[in-house]
């Protein structure tokens, strides 16, 4: 049996059986029903999901007689804009007309059925283009190939002699025109050349991929039209509201029941696990205020002992342990520091975070005896299938995800489907009725896969001439791995915890060779479930790095700028960015009275950023005049798109580094709510300018590459303009706040 | 008890305690008004009493009494007000959830002061955004008051209208 390893939230993996994935296929094609309920409904948002029975050019196209293009579309969609970006490669390679353009999405089940023709869909780790580029665009030449085929035999000429333009087939010679709306029912039959044979344009000559084209999918997000999963409405649908014990590990001792039952518009209270209790109800506002009524008695286990002065202990105490925690070893770096003239050491601290995307988690869920369904804001429409299935106990063949696009996902319905399972045990209680489950935003913040808490040791031996001879990072923190994937730990060693530190080129390589290094990561876990949160561990390592390198700067009586480029000759691409950035800042020019500016470069996601910060500071007020950036994604499919993340990623930074953290006391989360933990709002969002330096050499990722940039370059103008170094984070703890 | 909602009177038989953002959305069934905070933290579930911008999920249905409530769906029958349209045209959502409150925050401001400073947008937009489509907001504001024109906004972001597809 061969198998494939799924992710799976509740810190356990599961094995799906590729045999069942395969025997889809025996099915044949197009046999997994579209939802009857879902088509019927015109609440829910169906526009974007495909119907197996319909005709295409191959799995990627399908062109109606009107000429309509229609994309198909396998990630998920949740404001980054790879809809959008993945249609524009397809539209370039297909040579179409783009105002014909829309896009459709096959489901998970429709996938299985088709040997998963259209590739994976998990999108995080900024991936949702640079991963699947190659097969899209390929598929996307494959129709054109077959399209132009079925012309040229129509007409019976060779089909060398005809050229097409936006979606117009002519042959010069006759004269003859055509278009692909007439002839995509022939090309459909027409033999698909080997995708590997075809020749992809080169980037440079591209017409519709590259341009700052709009969205396909805007119109309907400034008029309350766009269904999230969190407003879906089904024919006779339930909604459940969640309770899991405040403290992780906890357990359900016992409730009362009869407390609820009889207020209106309840329907039941259902055990979801040992440790998670639901209300279900006609209306979700009803199951909520129920749930809220509802006496819970809790076991609150051992971690009800833990608050965060514990966890920060813990933390400084592996900065002090001596074991066996080495990840880069090159030459003798301490050795290096003990003889250096001398030494600077500076330790830092980053929080645990939430990712509070603004639509609470949810999933809506019906299960019959031999199926289910599940509409689910997910990143990963074949992880919630999985998840689905396992929860059901049914195969993947008589599951059926329906994705919905998230309001924002940021790294929290990726690999955790913890929230499919609950929806999935809910709904088991009331078969055949839809069950939309949704949590409260309290629910949502003190239950979430936080960005882990971690602390860092910086060491630095320094000759007379300011240059550093060995650096030493020792970071302790808590593993992402341990609590999501823990087959990825080796050794006890998780490779990931220092991501941007890497030897390795193409992903998260350290942008500075110096003559001695040594970098160690040592694990300290704790009852808080950790996990993906927009650009994970570039977050902090990428503070880490960058604010010690100016504490050795202003050491070294040097520019911050001139003594990065020192250490960056054997990494131009990162020294590249550095310098893009540098000069639309005009890095050196001087400044009014008051104003300071700070730098940090560092890479990510196979993509190189850098960040220049310009600001003054005020008592304790923070006030930022600019914020410059450059970015080098390799290819850029569509510059407006990858400027609006990067404005995306300076707020969801500035917010983190200087609005009040996530805290535990006594086993539980403290904050609750955007009033205990408050996202950064319009009025202290600076002017945000980007310059995008292409190399067109590589695939680079978008969506998280240039949040770990903003910290470090404000940090360290503020540590400019105060005359000491900023170490623990968020900046409240400086006194600081934003103005 | 009568609420009536986009000009329409509705006969709703619920809790006086029920929070107008939950009648709205799940006993009349117009979903373009969101949850985010349920503490008038976010903004998300911002409508119109009587024509001023209030955060429905903190006001029971009770106290509405004959004031007109106003959604994000009756906002323009057909994305033909200026917010709207200037928001098409900068693609300010990003994942698009806020944004029926942004839009009704943004076009209550303009309704308020036709041609907004910076300080007044600072003042008036306190809608929380994740994505962080803030600057475009800003600027979509200043576009659809008309004191900047769209291709000089464009610009500042190397597009132009020929090159938006």
């Amino acid at each position: 049996m061969k198998t494939t390893q799924i992710e799976n939230a509740g810190r356990r993996r599961f094995i799906i059986d590729t045999s069942v994935l395969g025997g889809g296929l025996m099915l044949g094609l197009g046999s997994v029903p579209m939802d009857a309920l879902a088509q019927k409904n015109p609440a829910y948002n169906q526009n974007s999901i495909m119907n197996a029975a319909d005709p295409e050019v191959n799995a990627w196209v399908n062109i109606k007689p009107d000429e309509t293009v229609i994309i198909r579309f396998v990630r998920s969609e949740m404001g980054q804009g790879t809809r959008t970006g993945l249609a524009q490669l397809v539209a370039e390679e297909l040579e179409c007309d783009w105002k014909k353009v829309i896009t459709e999405s096959p489901t998970p089940g429709q996938s299985v059925a088709r040997k998963r023709v259209w590739g994976e869909m998990g999108t995080f780790g900024s991936r949702g283009i640079r991963i699947s580029e190659d097969y899209v665009r390929r598929g996307a030449a494959a129709a054109r190939m077959m399209l132009m085929q079925a012309a040229a035999n129509e007409w019976n000429v060779p089909v060398g002699e005809l050229t097409v333009n936006k979606g117009v087939i002519t042959h010069a010679k006759s004269g003859k025109k055509t278009t692909y709306g007439k002839v995509s029912e022939a090309a459909a039959k027409v033999t698909p050349p080997d995708p590997k044979s075809i020749t992809l344009k080169d980037p440079r000559t591209w017409k519709v991929a590259g341009q700052p084209y709009a969205r396909l999918d805007t119109a309907d997000k400034v008029n309350g039209k766009k269904v999230f999963g969190a407003d879906l409405q089904l024919p006779g649908m339930l909604c459940a509201a969640v309770k899991a014990c405040p403290v992780f590990g906890g357990k359900i001792v016992s409730y009362d029941e009869s407390k609820v039952k009889n207020l209106r518009g309840v329907k039941g209270v259902v055990k979801v696990n040992d440790g998670t209790v639901a209300v279900v109800a006609d209306t979700w506002w009803r199951a909520k205020t129920a749930l809220e009524a509802l006496p819970i008695v809790w076991d609150e286990g051992k971690g009800a002992n833990t608050s965060s002065s514990d966890i920060e202990k813990m933390l400084r105490s592996g900065l002090d342990e001596n074991g066996d925690f080495w990840q880069r070893k090159e030459g003798d770096a301490l050795g290096a520091i003990q003889n250096a003239p001398k030494k600077i050491e500076a330790t830092y601290y980053t929080p645990y975070r939430s990712h509070a995307n603004m639509e609470p988690m949810n999933a809506t869920v019906r299960i019959t005896a031999d199926r289910a369904e599940a509409w689910v804001p997910t990143q990963n429409g074949e992880a919630s299938h999985a998840a689905l299935s396992e929860a059901a106990g049914l195969p993947l063949n008589q599951c059926e995800v329906f994705k919905l696009d998230p309001g924002t996902g940021l790294g929290r319905r990726g690999g955790t489907q913890e929230y499919v399972t609950y929806a999935v045990a809910i709904a088991k209680q009331f078969p055949g009725v839809p069950v939309k489950m949704m949590w409260s935003r309290e629910e949502d913040m003190t239950h979430d896969y936080y960005h882990p808490i971690a602390m860092a040791k910086m060491t630095a031996g320094m000759d007379a001439n300011g240059n550093i001879t060995g650096m030493h990072i020792k970071v302790a923190g808590q593993s992402i791995n341990a609590t999501v994937s823990p087959m990825a730990i080796k050794n006890n060693k998780d490779v990931r915890q220092l991501q941007g530190l890497y030897e390795e080129p193409g992903d998260a390589q350290l942008g500075y060779k110096f003559p001695s290094l040594l970098t160690e990561y040592v694990m300290k876990n704790t009852h808080v479930p950790v996990g993906p949160w927009r650009g994970v561990n570039t977050n902090q390592n990428g503070i880490f790095m960058e604010c010690f390198m100016n504490e050795c700067a202003v050491t070294a009586g040097k520019d911050p700028l001139a003594y990065r480029q020192a250490l960056m000759q054997n990494h131009p691409k990162h020294l590249a960015v550095l310098n893009a950035a540098a000069k639309k800042a005009n890095w050196g020019s001087p400044l009014p009275t008051g104003v300071h500016r700070g730098i940090a470069q560092f890479m990510g996601y196979a993509s190189y950023s850098a960040c220049v910060a310009e600001l003054s500071v005020s008592g304790n007020i923070v006030k930022i005049r600019r914020l410059t950036f450059a970015l080098n994604t390799g290819h850029v499919v569509n510059p407006w798109l990858v400027r609006e993340q990067i404005e995306g990623s300076v707020v969801m930074a500035l917010g983190a580094i200087f609005n009040p953290e996530i805290t535990v006391e006594n086993g539980r989360i403290k904050q609750t709510n955007f009033d205990s933990y408050p996202l950064l709002r319009l009025a202290s969002t600076p002017k945000i300018e980007s310059v995008l330096v292409p190399t067109y050499d590589f695939w680079g990722g978008v969506g998280e590459p240039t949040i770990c940039v903003v910290g470090p370059a404000i940090i360290n103008a503020i540590s400019t303009a105060l005359g000491r170094p900023m170490r623990n984070f968020p900046l409240y703890k400086e006194n600081l706040s934003l103005a | 008890m009568q609420i009536t909602v986009n000009n329409q009177v509705h006969n709703i038989d619920v809790e006086p305690n029920m929070p107008l953002l939950w009648a709205i959305r799940e006993i009349i069934g117009l979903t373009g008004t969101k949850y985010g905070c349920g503490i008038a933290q976010c903004g998300a579930c911002t409508v119109y009493m009587n024509g001023e911008p209030v955060r429905s999920c903190s006001i029971p249905v009770s106290a509405v009494g004959s004031m007109k409530i106003t959604t994000i769906e009756a906002l323009s029958p057909d994305n033909t007000h200026p917010v709207q349209k200037a928001w098409i045209a900068l693609d300010v959502p990003q994942c698009g959830y806020c944004q029926s409150g942004q839009v009704m925050a943004a076009a209550a401001l303009l309704k308020r002061i036709p041609k907004p400073t910076d300080a007044d947008i600072d003042n008036a937009m306190s809608n929380i955004c994740r994505c962080g489509t803030y600057q475009k907001i800003r600027d979509g504001i200043h576009v659809a008051s008309g004191q900047k024109k769209l291709a000089d906004v464009l610009a500042q972001y190397e597009a132009s209208p020929q090159t938006r597809g």
